[in-house]
């Protein structure tokens, strides 16, 4: 459920960080009860700057750095920081939105927690981050080539490994899939349960 | 001796094997001698026997816990499903332990450490595979990163089926295991 007065005041709090930081906010919006800020990407370090030092703002928790990838827009990358205040008991989340090339602020001066999962966004999409002190993959293979997370990454990549007799090491090889990947449809009800099973609908009729 | 003559099993002189020859019932010396130390608190044993009764009694095992099916391997390793009472517990080290238990999902990554380890274990050693994804990849078959079956990296003696599979799965797969050992017997593999 989603409390009306809290919503209120998550909207009082958009309209105190729009005012504040008129450079910086594109939008400031509350969809399903949570705080949604549209930033600049110039000037994303000072509005994080603010959101962390503001009195009525206080967020001085980073919960999360990720990357969106929507491939139909031309900046393609958007990059989500969620924050959470402790002190004041709200939350919000800013998005940035970058392109393959152009980099992100870092924001591992204000919070070092930031570090890692700057690291994870550039190794999942390859999304730039400047001033990062250290930007390198984090999760993937050593010698990983490519971004698994873009939508245009294949689903099984392109190299699989093996243990060589031979060279007594394991080894990659191109993939070689024994059955290729298939995508049910699980909305027929022969393959999967839908939320209306048949002979649902006289539930609600009232009998004569 | 004509009359008493049997057509064992090819190659299986041991016991434990079925079909082989059992010197408890075969051999009337064998039977003899066993009775009358019997009588003085001794049993006797084929060697065979007795090396295969000390391999399966003291399986420790190399813990590779890579997910969530470790969680059941610790599971089985504690009071409740107690696989001490077996002789088996734990070993945190390959160089001492007789079996691998790969409990998760292999990664590319993390292949060649698993490799590694387990070229580090002493002979004779075998290997559990626990769980879908240990198994062929299970839910992550399609996955860039993932190896689709850790019997691409190390050979593989059980395979532990279930996502994850029970505690008393991979008891049974250890019992599935000491019985295969029976039938090797011999010192030699």
């Amino acid at each position: 459920m989603i409390d009306a007065e809290a919503i209120e005041s998550l909207k009082d709090l958009g309209a105190h960080i729009s005012a504040r930081q008129p450079d910086a906010v594109r939008a400031a919006d509350v969809v399903l009860g949570e705080l949604t800020i549209l930033a600049e990407r110039d000037h994303v370090l000072g509005l994080l700057r603010f959101l962390r030092d503001d009195q009525q703002c206080n967020f001085e928790t980073l919960i999360d750095v990720c990357g969106v990838d929507y491939p139909e827009r031309t900046e393609r990358f958007e990059v989500v920081y969620h924050l959470l205040s402790m002190r004041m008991n709200h939350r919000v989340r800013v998005r940035v939105q970058t392109s393959e090339e152009t980099p992100v602020p870092s924001i591992v001066g204000l919070w070092p927690a930031a570090n890692w999962f700057e690291r994870e966004a550039f190794d999942m999409y390859g999304i730039q981050f400047s001033d990062h002190p250290d930007l390198r993959r984090i999760l993937t293979d050593y010698g990983f080539e490519g971004y698994p997370l873009r939508k245009d990454f294949p689903l099984t990549g392109h190299y699989e490994v093996r243990y060589d007799d031979l060279e007594k090491r394991v080894v990659y090889e191109p993939v070689e899939l024994a059955q290729e990947y298939r995508n049910f449809d699980f909305l027929s009800p022969w393959e999967g349960m839908t939320s209306q099973i048949p002979g649902d609908e006289k539930a609600e009729e009232v009998p004569e | 001796m004509a009359d008493n003559y049997k057509p064992y099993a090819l190659g299986a002189s041991r016991s434990g094997v079925e079909g082989g020859f059992k010197p408890g019932q075969d051999d009337p010396f064998y039977t003899g001698l066993s009775d009358q130390l019997a009588d003085k608190g001794y049993f006797t044993a084929a060697a065979d026997d007795l090396i295969s009764w000390a391999r399966t009694g003291s399986l420790m095992w190399m813990t590779f816990g890579l997910a969530c099916c470790a969680v059941e391997m610790m599971h089985a390793g504690n009071p409740r499903y107690d696989l001490e009472r077996f002789g088996m517990a734990p070993r945190g080290s390959p160089r001492q332990s007789d079996v691998m238990i790969v409990a998760g999902t292999l990664t590319n990554k993390m292949a060649p450490a698993l490799r590694k380890v387990y070229d580090q274990m002493p002979n004779p050693r075998y290997v559990i595979s626990m769980g879908s994804c240990a198994n062929g990849g299970g839910y992550y078959h399609y996955s860039y990163s993932v190896v689709r079956g850790c019997d691409r990296i190390v050979p593989v003696d059980i395979y532990v089926p279930g996502c994850p599979p029970t505690a008393e799965a991979l008891v049974y797969g250890f019992l599935q295991l000491q019985k295969k050992i029976r039938r090797e017997g011999s010192i030699e593999r």
